[in-house]
């Protein structure tokens, strides 16, 4: 397969065959981070049972290394606890696809800000509901 | 797996006709033009060979010719070195918002320079308005700078009006041509411009040359300091070779230039019509047909456009993009934005620059690979029509 300029063959594998694509039916948590304005924005929602991350979708308008994080996260998320899931980095999504170039690397930053909006969203709602 | 190139506004591929007349430039004929020896001297009569291939198409006289390293060289030593030769009638340039970043650049060092730029706007097609040009015009104008055709969007310029303009108010008039020589007619007369950059890797000739005219008369300071070469217009051993490919390039530009584009241009309107007819929302960037005969730039909504230039390389199909993944500066197009395309629409920008290679089976694979291609990446997006870019703006993440 072509190497597409300076993405990895995970990255393409990724961006050809994204894993979780879609969006969740009343999900427990949502986040939603960037701006189409800057040319990439993610949305994650998220389906929580007994402090799991049980379900994880991905929606991205983004360049491939956007849409390859999304999807690389979602899978590095879905199935861990809530903490877990926390502890996830954007050099652990960049190093689970093989590496990003350097002006890349914003892209996986993202991905990572948006399961912690996602799970944030989620504390936040069941907060209101506790009280 | 097919190999279908289609960003010519790039670069273009060498013609074998041009590498066969470079070869002995650099093989046996390695002479340097300014020994006066013959292999010297044999040097230089293939360099003025080719100076008189370049004045013959742009319609001056070979001694308005000077040769350059490229493009954005031509340009700088267009507008440094008439704004630094002329700083004692004035001190103000006008330029547009859409100009290449070498114009632009160029102008914005001569600002803090001390020098004073006017950036033209532009209008939805992204043309310039010569009364705009004329309003602009002020005692301490030295220098009009407005490029023939834009190289993202193909837009022509009214040219030969704004040279009319400049003629009358005294003020030389460069022009950035990269774009048009060897695509458009490109007559110094006809534009009326006193200066016209030129580069030959966009007309199937080598890189690391281009050629810059320079009206007679016309006082400029050179840019390198050295020997005298190009009439102490340019310092520097002359890239011999590469001149020897100008000058085969553009003669064989100027025969074939008519064929070319309309050949190009129907082309051109093929995919479009068949994107167009497969694909929904989707606009065209530029004049309808105050274009280059082979550019085609669309926005295509709700997505990025990156990822359809990676999905269509990864069917063999080089296009590129006006967005900010392919920009190393993460900013979209100055000029799509200049033309007043939102931004999250200019991100989804995509360019087809056509050349003399591609054929209408490549452009009807095009019509036929995009559209899934389209398809997949708005199924990955949150925008659609029904959720349009307004709904939805996120938290800037930190490392905005």
């Amino acid at each position: 397969m072509e190497q597409f300029g300076w993405y990895s063959e995970k990255v393409i594998e990724h961006f050809q065959h994204p894993r979780n694509m879609g969006e969740i039916e009343n999900p427990d948590g949502v986040g939603l981070v960037g701006n189409p304005i800057c040319g990439d924005m993610m949305k994650i929602t998220i389906k929580v049972k007994d402090n799991l991350i049980e379900d994880i979708k991905f929606k991205t308008f983004g360049c491939g290394a956007a849409i390859a994080t999304s999807s690389m996260v979602t899978e590095l998320v879905k199935g861990k606890t809530i903490e877990e899931a926390l502890k996830v980095t954007n050099k652990t999504v960049a190093e689970a696809l093989g590496g990003l170039p350097p002006i890349k690397m914003h892209c996986s930053l993202l991905a990572e800000e948006a399961v912690k909006a996602a799970i944030d969203d989620y504390r936040q709602r069941r907060g209101k509901a506790d009280e | 797996m097919k190999a279908i190139y289609m960003d010519h506004n790039a670069t273009t591929p060498l013609d074998e006709r041009v590498l066969e007349a470079m070869m002995p430039y650099l093989k046996e004929e390695f002479g340097n033009a300014s020994s006066v020896h013959s292999l010297g001297i044999r040097a230089r009569a293939a360099i003025e060979e080719a100076r008189g291939k370049v004045a013959q198409a742009l319609g001056c006289s070979p001694k308005e010719v000077v040769f350059t390293g490229c493009g954005t060289e031509s340009d700088n030593l267009a507008i440094k070195g008439v704004a630094y030769a002329n700083r004692d009638k004035g001190d103000h340039i006008i330029t547009s918002r859409i100009e290449h970043h070498a114009v632009l650049h160029a102008c914005q060092y001569l600002e803090k320079q001390g020098f004073r730029v006017t950036y033209l706007p532009v209008d939805g097609y992204g043309q310039v308005d010569p009364d705009d040009v004329r309003k602009a015009i002020t005692d301490k104008t030295i220098l009009i700078t407005i490029m023939h055709a834009n190289n993202e969007v193909g837009t022509v310029q009214p040219i030969a009006e704004i040279g009319k303009i400049a003629k009358e108010r005294g003020v030389y008039f460069h022009t950035d041509a990269i774009q048009t020589v060897g695509k458009l007619p490109t007559k110094v007369d006809e534009l009326g411009v006193d200066l016209l950059s030129l580069s030959a890797h966009k007309l199937y000739g080598p890189k690391g040359v281009g050629a810059l005219y320079i009206r007679n008369g016309v006082k400029l300071h050179p840019l390198l300091h050295g020997g005298p070469h190009e009439w102490n217009r340019r310092a520097g051993t002359e890239n011999v070779a590469g001149i020897v490919g100008l000058g085969k390039a553009i003669e064989l530009a100027m025969e074939g230039l008519e064929e070319e584009a309309q050949y190009l241009t129907a082309l051109r309107e093929r995919l479009y019509e068949g994107l167009r007819s497969s694909i929904d929302h989707i606009r065209l960037n530029g004049h309808p047909t105050q274009r280059l005969p082979g550019t085609l730039s669309l926005c295509f909504e709700y997505i990025e456009g990156e990822s359809i230039i990676m999905g269509l390389d990864l069917k063999g199909v080089a296009v590129s993009s006006g967005s900010a993944c392919t920009s190393a500066s993460l900013e979209p197009s100055h000029v799509l934005l200049a033309m007043g395309v939102p931004p999250a629409i200019a991100q989804g920008s995509v360019r087809f620059s056509l050349g003399r290679d591609n054929t209408e089976e490549q452009v009807d694979y095009v019509i036929e690979e995009l559209p899934p291609i389209v398809a997949r990446l708005r199924e990955i997006s949150m925008f659609s029509p029904e959720v349009p870019f307004s709904a939805m703006a996120g938290p800037r993440p930190r490392s905005h």
